[in-house]
């Protein structure tokens, strides 16, 4: 099946279909496997057992950005090919990527309580996360603002593709800013500077939260795809009364 | 006469008429500060350090208030339909609305913050930086503000939008301001660090901002 039959709506939600049991049970696995793996993990010398919130911590770190990557490739798909698909990967995606923002600020917050002595610092990763949510709120807030689906996606297009500055200020704003949050330890020049026996469990974990996120972008893909069905249905029997 | 000075003397006519709400941002600013010391008490020497930060929020907030009408207004009486299928390029035209609503609103606060810096005890020197932050950071806070009165062109409860979706895309701006003007005064920093960050994010602003809101009125209007 060559990939452009995917842009079909009626093929996708075949596909999807099909898919969501296999990557849901795979989903699963993978996580008991992660979290077998994270538990056993050896404590830090340091930090003692407050460092296995890491393995919740940077994976959803990971996926909130991967979120807003997932909705800007869509806002392209949007305006460039006009895709309906697209507007629906975009608005799937924001709720998801919100979702998981704010599990990596919460998990951030109470791993910085016993480290840093703090919930909160106005540090500069914090804060380019916490701007982050914001502008997933405010796509959400689009979304649910204009009525219009096609003509929300197009209006959502154009924020995603602006917002995406802030992507880069995350990653690197450990780089530009020197405060609190520790700098880059696992994508680095020269190695990780994190021990195989934590990095390993972390990697499982990321592999976990990657495979939970196509799940659920898949699965609320397909649900908007049958609401817009429902809509469109109502929308011509309300027309068929009158 | 040239369509887009046209568009720049209308748009700036119809700010200072009545209605235009020109002067109504310098007095909301004005009113904004007036309530901080009510808010944090009238201590002067605290006033003093969070000036700057005062009157820099209540520049981002003074510029929200004439954004919603940047373009609805237009929309409203049909003369957005025109620009749109006028011959004159649609991001220059927006980017000139830019301009207009940055004399009409951003310029008068930053003449008036000098005056109004004395009630929160500034000193000259804190003034001036001040007023030169805000002269370089304002015309960012238009045109970021832009991109989301152009999405939110067509809603008719816009405003609330607006400001939800531009506020956190102007962080920099204030982070930058602030930082400067606090610079100027307290150091550690030297003024210029924070100061041409500031300019940088103004002059990119200037080229993203009419190119996403004009993108975002075309997708609207259709």
């Amino acid at each position: 099946m060559p990939v452009t039959d995917l842009a079909n709506p009626t093929r996708f939600l075949a596909l999807a279909n099909r898919l969501i049991p296999w990557l849901g049970a795979l989903t699963l696995i993978v996580f008991a496997y992660g979290i077998d793996r994270a538990m056993l993990a050896p404590d830090d010398y340091q930090q003692g057992a407050t460092v296995k919130i890491m393995f919740l911590h940077v994976p959803s770190a990971w996926l909130g950005m991967l979120g807003w990557g997932v909705m800007t490739v869509a806002a392209l798909g949007t305006l460039v090919w006009r895709h309906p698909l697209a507007d629906v990967a975009a608005k799937a995606a924001a709720p998801i990527g919100a979702a998981f923002t704010l599990l990596c600020l919460v998990t951030g917050s109470l791993w910085g309580r016993p480290e840093w002595g703090t919930y909160w610092v106005w540090d500069a990763r914090l804060t380019s996360e916490l701007i982050l949510l914001l502008l997933y709120l405010g796509v959400i807030a689009v979304w649910r603002t204009v009525e219009d689906p096609s003509r929300a996606a197009r209006a959502v297009a154009v924020l995603t593709l602006v917002g995406a500055v802030d992507l880069p200020i995350i990653k690197f704003s450990v780089d530009w800013w020197n405060t609190l949050h520790q700098g880059s330890s696992v994508f680095r020049l020269g190695g990780s500077t994190i021990d195989p026996s934590i990095l390993m469990p972390l990697f499982v974990m990321a592999i976990a939260f990657t495979l939970l996120f196509v799940t659920l972008q898949l699965a609320a893909m397909r649900n908007e795809i049958l609401r817009r069905r429902v809509r469109t249905l109502r929308l011509m029997q309300a027309s068929a009364v009158s | 006469m040239n369509p887009l000075a046209a568009i720049l003397i209308r748009d700036m006519r119809i700010a200072i008429r009545v209605g235009g709400g020109a002067l109504m941002g310098v007095l909301f600013f004005l009113v904004v500060v007036t309530l901080v010391p009510f808010a944090v008490g009238p201590d002067l020497a605290l006033l003093k350090r969070i000036g700057p930060a005062i009157l820099w929020l209540a520049a981002l907030l003074a510029s929200l208030l004439a954004l919603d009408r940047l373009f609805t207004a237009d929309h409203e009486d049909g003369s957005l339909d025109l620009i749109l299928m006028g011959r004159a390029p649609l991001e220059l035209v927006v980017a000139m609305k830019g301009i207009a609503h940055w004399l009409t609103t951003g310029l008068p606060l930053i003449i008036a913050a000098p005056l109004i810096g004395l009630f929160l005890n500034l000193d000259p020197p804190a003034e001036a930086a001040l007023a030169l932050t805000l002269l370089v950071g304002t015309p960012a806070l238009t045109f970021i503000g832009m991109i989301g009165a152009a999405i939110a062109v067509t809603l008719r409860r816009g405003g609330l939008l607006l400001a939800v979706i531009v506020l956190p895309l102007t962080v920099p701006v204030l982070i930058f301001g602030v930082a400067a003007a606090n610079a100027a005064v307290v150091g550690p920093v030297p003024f210029g660090t924070p100061f041409t960050i500031l300019c940088a994010l103004t002059l990119a602003s200037i080229v993203v901002g009419p190119f996403a809101a004009a993108a975002a009125l075309r997708q609207e209007m259709e």
